[in-house]
C-alpha cells in the first residue's frame, strides 16, 4: 500500500516530485545532525574542554599553597611552564623521572611479550587443533577480566614465599629467591642528564629507517629530507646534546626488576587479546593462497616467513598502537597488585592519581596528566588519521 | 618415500603444536587454580610454603563472608554498569545511524573528533572532571559515575554501530524513504530491527568495560557507592586480611564478564576487533 503510493506520487508529478524527495532528504540531514549534535557537545566538554582546563592548571600553582589547595574558589597564579620544568629537572621530582623511564620499559616488553605470545597462540590455533574453541576460550578468557581481579590474583602469586618461587621445589631443586614486587634492583641505569642525547640519538636512528623505507620505494625526495633532519638532528646531539645537563648533578635510573611480575600479569591479560587479532587476520588468508605456495615446493617455514608474516604485518602495527596506549595509561593493574605506594613499580599515571588526590597537588597533577596525554596522542593520532582516512578509501 | 617423509614431518609439528598448546593452557590456567584452591582454604591452614596444595578442610565460608562484604557493591556494579551500558549503547546506535546513512558535510570530522575521547589516559581530564561532578552533586552517588561512563562510552559504541550499520545496504534505506518513512521511520523500521547483533556486541562490550573499570570508580565514588573494583582492591591492599577472602572477592567480581564472555564468545570477539577501529 505505501510503496504504491510512493510510486504513483512520483510518476503524478516527476518534477517536483524530485524537488520534494530532494528537500526531504536535506531536512533529514539537518535532523541527522541534531540527533548527533548532543553527543558532539557532551564529548566536546568532557574529553577537548576538560583537557583545555587541565592544560590550564598545570600551568598554575594550584596545590603550592596548602590554604589555598582545597578552597573552594582558589587563588591561583599563572606560573607558566614551571610545574613542567619541575617534573623534568626539579630536585623532588625524581620520582616523576623513574615513572617515564618505568613506562617506558614496561611497555616495550609488554607489547614485545603480548606479539610473539600472542602471534605464537595464533599460529598454533591456525593449524586447527581438535578442540580448537576450547584452546582459543581459554587464551582469551584473562581478556574479560577486570585489570584489578588480575592484579589481586597476581599479587598472591608472587609472594617471595610461596607462588611462582616454590615451582622449582616440585622438581627438586631449591625455591626461588627473588623478591618480585618487593624487589629494590634496578639495572640498565642510565643518567638522566644523558637523555638529551639518547632521545636525539633514537629520533635519528628512525629517521635514518624511514629514509631507507622511502629509498626502496622510490621516494627519493622524502628520503634525502629525512637524512637531512636525521644528521641534524645527530649534529645538534653531539655538539649541544653532550654539553646540556637539565640536572646539575647525575641522576641514574633504570628498568625497575620489581616490573617483570607486572609485565607478566599484564601479558597473561592481554596475550590472548594479540592472538585473536593476528588469528582473524590468519582466517583471511585465502586457502588457495597457501596451497599455491605450497604446490610451489615452499615448505611450512617459507610459507610463514616468506608469504603469511608479511601480510600480518598492518596487524601487528595496530596491536602495538593499541597496547602501546594501554600500557602508557596502565593504572589499576599496578594499583591493585604492588599498591599505590610501592615506589619501584610506580608509572605516570599513577602518580597523577597520588599527587592531585592524595597530595593535592593539583597543578603538578594535571600537568603528569598533560604529559601522559602528549604521549599517547604521539602514536594514537597518527594511526587515527591514517585509518579514518583507508575508511574513506574503503 | 618423500611423501612419507612429508606426512612424517607433519605428524611431529603436530605432536609438538600439542604440547604447546597443552602447556599454554596450563600456563593460562595456573592463577586460577591458585585462586581457587587458596579461596577454599581456611584462613589457618594457608601459608606461603604450601599453597600450590589443595585444601585439607574445604571452606566453603569464604565465599559466604566474601558475598557478606561485596555483596552490596555487586548491586553498585550490576546497576551501574546495565544502565550505562544500555543508555550509551542506545545514543550510540542512533549516532551510527546517522553517521553511516545520513552523514552530512563534516559528519566525518565530528566522528574523528568524537573518537579520540575512547583513547585518550582519563587522567587528563580527571581534575574538572572530579570538581564537575562534584558540582552538579553526582559525586560519590553511583548516578555521577552512570553519567560518566555513558558520555565516555560514546565514541565506541558510536564507532561499532557506524561500522555495524555501513554493511546495512543504502537500497533499502532509500526504498523505505521513498515510501514515506522518515529519520525516524527508517530507524524503527529498517535499522533497528537489523541491530539486534549490533546491540549484543556493544552492549556485551560496555557491560565488559564498565564492570572491569577502576580509575572512575576510585575517584568518583564514595564506600556507599563503590563499584567491586574498588572494593577488591581496597580489600586485597590490606595487609591484615587472610588470602582466602581476597580470593574469594576477586572470583566473585570476576565471574559476571567470564560469564557473559563464555556464553556470547563470538559476540565478545566481534566487540574486541571493532575496538581496534576498523579502517
Amino acid at each position: 500500500m505505501v510503496s504504491g503510493r510512493g510510486v504513483l506520487f512520483q510518476r503524478a508529478q516527476p518534477l517536483t516530485g524530485g524537488i520534494i524527495v530532494k528537500w526531504r532528504k536535506s531536512k533529514t540531514r539537518l535532523l541527522g545532525f541534531v540527533v548527533l549534535l548532543p553527543s558532539f557537545l557532551l564529548l566536546g566538554i568532557f574529553v577537548y574542554y576538560f583537557i583545555g582546563r587541565t592544560v590550564y592548571w598545570s600551568l598554575t600553582d594550584w596545590g603550592k599553597d596548602p590554604s589555598q589547595a582545597l578552597a573552594a574558589h582558589p587563588v591561583l597564579k599563572f606560573i607558566g611552564l614551571a610545574n613542567y620544568r619541575e617534573l623534568f629537572t626539579g630536585l623532588i621530582d625524581s620520582r616523576f623521572r623513574q615513572d617515564m623511564v618505568s613506562t617506558i620499559f614496561f611497555t616495550l616488553f609488554f607489547i614485545a611479550g603480548c606479539l610473539l605470545l600472542g602471534l605464537l597462540l595464533a599460529i598454533l590455533l591456525d593449524h586447527r587443533p581438535k578442540g580448537e574453541s576450547v584452546f582459543r576460550t581459554i587464551f582469551l578468557f584473562p581478556f574479560s577480566l577486570s585489570f584489578v581481579v588480575t592484579g589481586t590474583i597476581w599479587r598472591w602469586l608472587l609472594q617471595p614465599n610461596g607462588g611462582i618461587n616454590r615451582l622449582p621445589t616440585f622438581v627438586g631443586l631449591p625455591a626461588g629467591k627473588f623478591a618480585w614486587l618487593t624487589s629494590r634492583q634496578q639495572v640498565w641505569r642510565i643518567d638522566w642528564n644523558r637523555l638529551p642525547l639518547i632521545f636525539a640519538i633514537a629520533i635519528g636512528i628512525v629517521l635514518v629507517m624511514v629514509a631507507i623505507s622511502a629509498f626502496r620505494k622510490g621516494r627519493a625526495r622524502r628520503a634525502w629530507i629525512s637524512i637531512a633532519c636525521a644528521a641534524v638532528i645527530t649534529a645538534w646531539a653531539f655538539i649541544f646534546g653532550l654539553t646540556w645537563k637539565p640536572l646539575p648533578f647525575p641522576e641514574l635510573h633504570g628498568f625497575n626488576l620489581a616490573f617483570i611480575g607486572i609485565i607478566m600479569a599484564a601479558v597473561w591479560q592481554m596475550s590472548g587479546y594479540t592472538m585473536a587479532l593476528y588469528l582473524a587476520g590468519l582466517r583471511g588468508i585465502s586457502v588457495e593462497m597457501r596451497e599455491a605456495a605450497i604446490v610451489d615446493g615452499a615448505s611450512e617455514w617459507q610459507l610463514y616467513r616468506r608469504i603469511i608474516l608479511p601480510l600480518m604485518a598492518p596487524i601487528t602495527l595496530s596491536a602495538m598502537i593499541i597496547l602501546g596506549h594501554i600500557s602508557l595509561k596502565i593504572f589499576d593493574l599496578v594499583f591493585a597488585m604492588a599498591g599505590p605506594d610501592n615506589g619501584s613499580t610506580d608509572v605516570p599515571a599513577l602518580l597523577m592519581y597520588i599527587t592531585t588526590f592524595r597530595g593535592n597537588q593539583f597543578a603538578k597533577g594535571a600537568a603528569i596528566g598533560v604529559i601522559l596525554l602528549l604521549m599517547v596522542a604521539v602514536i594514537i593520532l597518527p594511526y587515527l588519521t591514517s585509518q579514518l582516512r583507508k575508511g574513506d578509501r574503503g | 618415500m618423500s611423501e612419507a617423509a612429508v606426512t612424517g614431518r607433519r605428524f611431529s609439528w603436530r605432536w609438538l603444536m600439542y604440547v604447546l598448546l597443552v602447556g599454554g593452557i596450563v600456563a593460562f590456567l595456573v592463577p586460577i587454580y591458585m585462586v581457587v584452591v587458596t579461596a577454599l582454604k581456611q584462613p589457618a591452614a594457608i601459608n606461603l610454603s604450601t599453597a600450590w596444595q589443595l585444601p585439607k578442610v574445604w571452606n566453603w565460608a569464604s565465599f559466604q563472608q566474601a558475598w557478606v562484604a561485596f555483596s552490596p557493591k555487586l548491586k553498585n556494579s550490576f546497576t551501574l554498569t546495565i544502565i550505562a551500558a544500555l543508555v550509551s549503547a542506545m545514543i550510540g546506535s542512533l549516532n551510527g545511524y546517522v553517521l553511516s546513512k545520513w552523514s552530512f558535510r563534516g559528519s566525518k570530522l565530528m566522528f574523528s573528533l568524537m573518537l579520540f575521547g575512547m583513547f585518550i589516559p582519563y587522567q587528563s581530564v580527571l581534575i574538572p572532571l572530579f570538581s564537575f561532578v562534584k558540582a552538579i552533586g553526582l559525586y560519590g552517588t553511583i548516578w555521577g559515575l552512570i553519567v560518566v561512563h555513558v558520555i565516555y562510552g560514546l565514541p565506541i559504541t558510536t564507532l561499532i554501530f557506524r561500522n555495524y550499520y555501513v554493511d546495512v545496504p543504502d537500497s533499502l534505506v532509500e526504498a523505505t524513504s521513498i515510501d514515506g518513512a522518515g529519520f525516524f521511520g527508517i530507524y524503527r523500521y529498517v535499522i533497528f530491527p537489523l541491530s539486534v547483533p549490533g546491540f549484543v556486541v556493544v552492549i556485551i562490550w560496555q557491560f565488559t568495560q564498565i564492570w572491569n573499570e577502576f580509575l572512575f570508580a576510585v575517584t568518583l565514588s564514595k564506600t556507599a557507592s563503590q563499584p567491586i573494583t574498588v572494593a577488591l582492591a581496597q580489600l586485597a591492599g590490606g595487609e591484615a586480611v587472610k588470602w582466602n577472602l581476597p580470593m574469594a572477592g576477586a572470583l566473585l567480581a570476576a565471574l559476571p564478564t567470564l560469564l557473559v564472555y563464555i556464553i556470547f564468545g563470538r559476540f565478545f570477539i566481534r566487540g574486541l576487533l571493532a575496538g581496534s577501529v576498523k579502517g
